[in-house]
């Protein structure tokens, strides 16, 4: 055979690798390989150990309790600010009452202040129309005077100049006292 | 069928069944034997693992962010789990020793995911090291629960809810359960990683019957999907076995800490 050589070489190293390189039986129950792994695995254990303790699960313990903090803290400037909220709007809504109250008093003063405005107005503008009333009556009654006035002029003047051209002889005392008397009549 | 191998043997192809030899142990450098310092694969994939724990956990979180990264929160998850699983089952008395049970959870999650690689070595399918873990669980266990209780932690055997005649029976296979425990402790973990490598070993070495005769035609895409069905399911078992280890060292030191039941 030409791994004779070959096949000595690995049974020098090893009772449980065989000539081809391959596993003989459960390499899990191989008792030489058994010591490193154990070896190997306590190191492992104990960095992993160190890494965990002294690194990693402080510092994800920390994150997390700040992280709570944090939370807990945001929650409650949350419900502070809720309440903030509430009275705020509880402010406004008294301010718009309180406005609307104000508002109304304005109307009514407003109006009243108004009101008497006009009131004022209308007795001034009654006044006003009654005087101008008056007046103008006293102006109708004058022009009616003079239109009387004029009217008596013209009927004595027609009535001289009617009994001239009946050939009568016009009394100007007689014609002036015949007309009068018409007239009242 | 001998024939038929013995004709593809001609032509240098045959069914090669090494499912065991991804569990061999090998210097990393030089030829020799295995000596208990060598540098062998099992020393270079525990570094992978201490370095991959040292990237989740320490890297990951370097950040210190209120509002975690996507690393970061997979290491606070890791962390509340087993943190969560010590105080529930173990009770808030036992939250001094998390670090310790943190450690070996991360040691064998890692393990088991990184052994799940093609061509990686599995530390966790070995007997050597989870027998190390279930023994240093064990001895530990026992040990608090004698410092922590003195002799009353052998009520842990004596149970008082039970009818007295059978209290000495009952004692009995207590006692034995007890000592059985690292065993089904170490050999759960070890037995379910080997297992599942093996299978799909052995799944892999039919994959290239396609080569061989035309019954390959069947066989191969079969093993094919048998490897990738069986590897799904050993990414299950991956979590869930570190999981049961977990759990279980959790039990144990319930029983140490409050042996009365």
């Amino acid at each position: 055979m030409a791994t004779e050589t070959h096949d000595t070489a690995h049974q020098a190293a090893s009772a449980c690798v065989d000539s081809h390189g391959g596993a003989v039986g459960l390499p899990q129950v191989c008792g030489e390989w058994m010591g490193n792994q154990i070896f190997w695995l306590v190191v492992t254990l104990v960095v992993i150990f160190f890494v965990l303790s002294r690194i990693a699960l402080p510092r994800i313990a920390a994150v997390l309790a700040e992280r709570q903090g944090t939370i807990t803290n945001d929650l409650a400037a949350a419900e502070d600010l809720k309440v903030k909220a509430v009275e705020a709007e509880d402010a406004y809504n008294k301010a718009l009452a309180d406005a609307r109250v104000e508002a109304q008093n304005i109307v009514n003063a407003t109006k009243a202040e108004i009101k008497g405005q006009i009131d004022d107005a209308i007795a001034k503008a009654d006044a006003d129309i009654s005087a101008k009333a008056a007046e103008g009556e006293k102006k109708i009654a004058e022009i009616r005077a003079g239109a009387l006035e004029s009217v008596k002029v013209v009927a004595k003047d027609t009535a001289k100049e009617i009994v001239a051209a009946m050939g009568g002889k016009a009394d100007a005392k007689s014609v002036t006292a015949a007309i009068t008397a018409r007239m009242k009549g | 069928m001998a024939t038929e191998a013995h004709g593809a043997e001609d032509k240098g192809l045959e069914l090669v069944f090494h499912p065991m030899d991804q569990f061999m142990v090998k210097p990393l450098f030089g030829d020799g034997g295995v000596g208990t310092f060598t540098i062998t694969n099992v020393t270079l994939w525990m570094a992978i693992t201490v370095l991959a724990v040292i990237a989740l956990m320490v890297l990951g979180t370097s950040g210190r962010n209120t509002v975690p990264s996507r690393i970061q929160s997979i290491s606070e998850l890791a962390y509340g789990f087993i943190r969560k699983m010590v105080e529930d089952v173990a009770g808030k008395d036992a939250l001094p020793y998390f670090p310790y049970i943190m450690t070996l959870f991360i040691f064998i999650v890692f393990s088991n995911f990184l052994g799940l690689l093609p061509g990686a070595f599995t530390a966790t399918s070995h007997i050597a090291v989870t027998a190390i873990m279930a023994v240093a669980v064990f001895l530990a266990v026992t040990v608090l629960g004698f410092v922590k209780n003195g002799f009353g932690f052998l009520s842990l055997f004596w149970i008082s809810s039970a009818p007295l005649p059978l209290r000495p029976i009952l004692a009995l296979i207590e006692v034995i359960s007890y000592f059985v425990r690292p065993v089904s402790h170490s050999i759960r973990l070890a037995g379910n990683m080997m297992a599942g490598h093996a299978v799909i070993k052995v799944f892999a070495a039919f994959a290239p019957m396609v080569l061989i005769g035309w019954v390959g035609v069947l066989v191969t895409p079969l093993s094919i999907i048998a490897i990738t069905a069986i590897y799904a399911l050993e990414v299950l078992v991956a979590f869930i076995q570190a999981y049961v280890f977990t759990i279980l060292t959790c039990v144990y030191l319930k029983d140490a800490l409050h042996p009365n039941h």
